[in-house]
């Protein structure tokens, strides 16, 4: 009985509602606007605390870009104007997601790059198998050499 | 000629290494959570705001033509506008550049107060009490201090509270090289 009463009280708390700053806020009365605004608060970093968006964070930088984001989307605004709207004044910084473009084309593609070679190198490392330079003393005994070690051998099958 | 590109291969994760050493060690003077102001260059944007009460004049953009000024923007709820306060106003007594406030989401009694109590460095104020002019700024924090030339251009913002080195190190060289 006990391991259903965790269970379900675990899933409960997964599918809990999120009391996020955004939640708090004044709703706008048409619910697809507001649903919009929703979406992109999501995508907005809140510069106080900069690992939140604004909507979840509880900074009043947060709230009064919530209620900006709300303007704009009344007002009109498509999702790409807002966010430039806010690009334009605080930097790509402000969008969590940083945009694709060639100042960031190594942030984006970087680790894939490197994963590449990466990849590339092991391929070829394994095809040539363990590779050493010869070593300088690695070559074919002299015929005196082979005498020696033949007479060693004996010598010491003799002892024995 | 096989030897030498294998002592190459060899050393090529150290090179990468002492390459990665270097960027992180500059990394270490770097505040991360500095975030460089989209407006450099850039007209400051147009604002007409009430002022902060009748004895000193409002600051709307245009009072920000003409010569190279500094405007700070602060709040009285704000701990390290306080710390910097001393420095303003050396600078407004010195009067080596025009130096002006913005008061961002304060109650005008309080940032009245504020300035009685501490001195008043500014030659204009404004009062943006629902903070919408700093957004437009793109302020995220008080205090914030930006450097704005003749033609009314944000030359450069600083972020946080202005130390003396700050001001000696980095404002003055750009207010002289500005005046050129």
């Amino acid at each position: 009985m006990r391991k259903y009463l965790i269970v379900f009280l675990l899933l409960f708390q997964w599918a809990s509602f999120e009391a996020s700053a955004f939640e708090n806020d004044i709703p706008l009365e048409d619910r697809v606007l507001e649903e919009r605004a929703r979406e992109l608060a999501r995508q907005v970093r809140c510069l106080v605390c900069q690992n939140q968006s604004i909507f979840d964070s509880d900074a009043d930088l947060a709230k009064d870009l919530r209620v900006l984001v709300r303007e704009r989307i009344v007002a009109g605004d498509s999702d790409a104007s807002v966010k430039e709207f806010l690009v334009e004044r605080y930097g790509d910084f402000i969008l969590l997601k940083p945009p694709v473009k060639p100042q960031t084309y190594l942030l984006w593609f970087g680790p894939l790059l490197i994963t590449l070679f990466g990849a590339i190198f092991v391929v070829r490392w394994l095809r040539r198998g363990s590779v050493s330079p010869p070593h300088p003393a690695a070559r074919e005994f002299s015929a005196a050499e082979r005498r020696r070690i033949e007479s060693l051998i004996a010598n010491d099958e003799g002892e024995d | 000629m096989f030897a030498g590109q294998l002592r190459f291969l060899y050393l090529l994760p150290a090179i990468l290494f002492v390459v990665l050493c270097g960027f992180l060690f500059r990394g270490l003077s770097l505040d991360p959570s500095l975030v460089p102001t989209a407006l450099i260059d850039k007209p400051v944007p147009y604002f007409d705001l009430d002022e902060l009460d009748d004895r000193t004049d409002s600051l709307s953009s245009v009072n920000l033509k003409g010569k190279v000024t500094l405007v700070n923007v602060f709040s009285s709820w704000c701990g390290p506008c306080r710390i910097e306060h001393p420095l303003l106003l050396e600078i407004a007594a010195r009067g080596q550049v025009a130096l002006h406030g913005i008061n961002s989401k304060d109650e005008p009694v309080a940032a009245r107060a504020w300035l009685d109590d501490l001195g008043n460095p500014f030659g204009r104020i404004c009062a943006d009490r629902d903070g919408r002019v700093s957004i437009e700024l793109g302020v995220y924090g008080v205090p914030e201090t930006f450097l704005i030339d003749s033609t009314g251009r944000i030359r450069y913002k600083h972020v946080g509270p202005i130390s003396e080195n700050d001001w000696n190190k980095r404002l003055l060289p750009l207010i002289r090289t500005l005046r050129q």
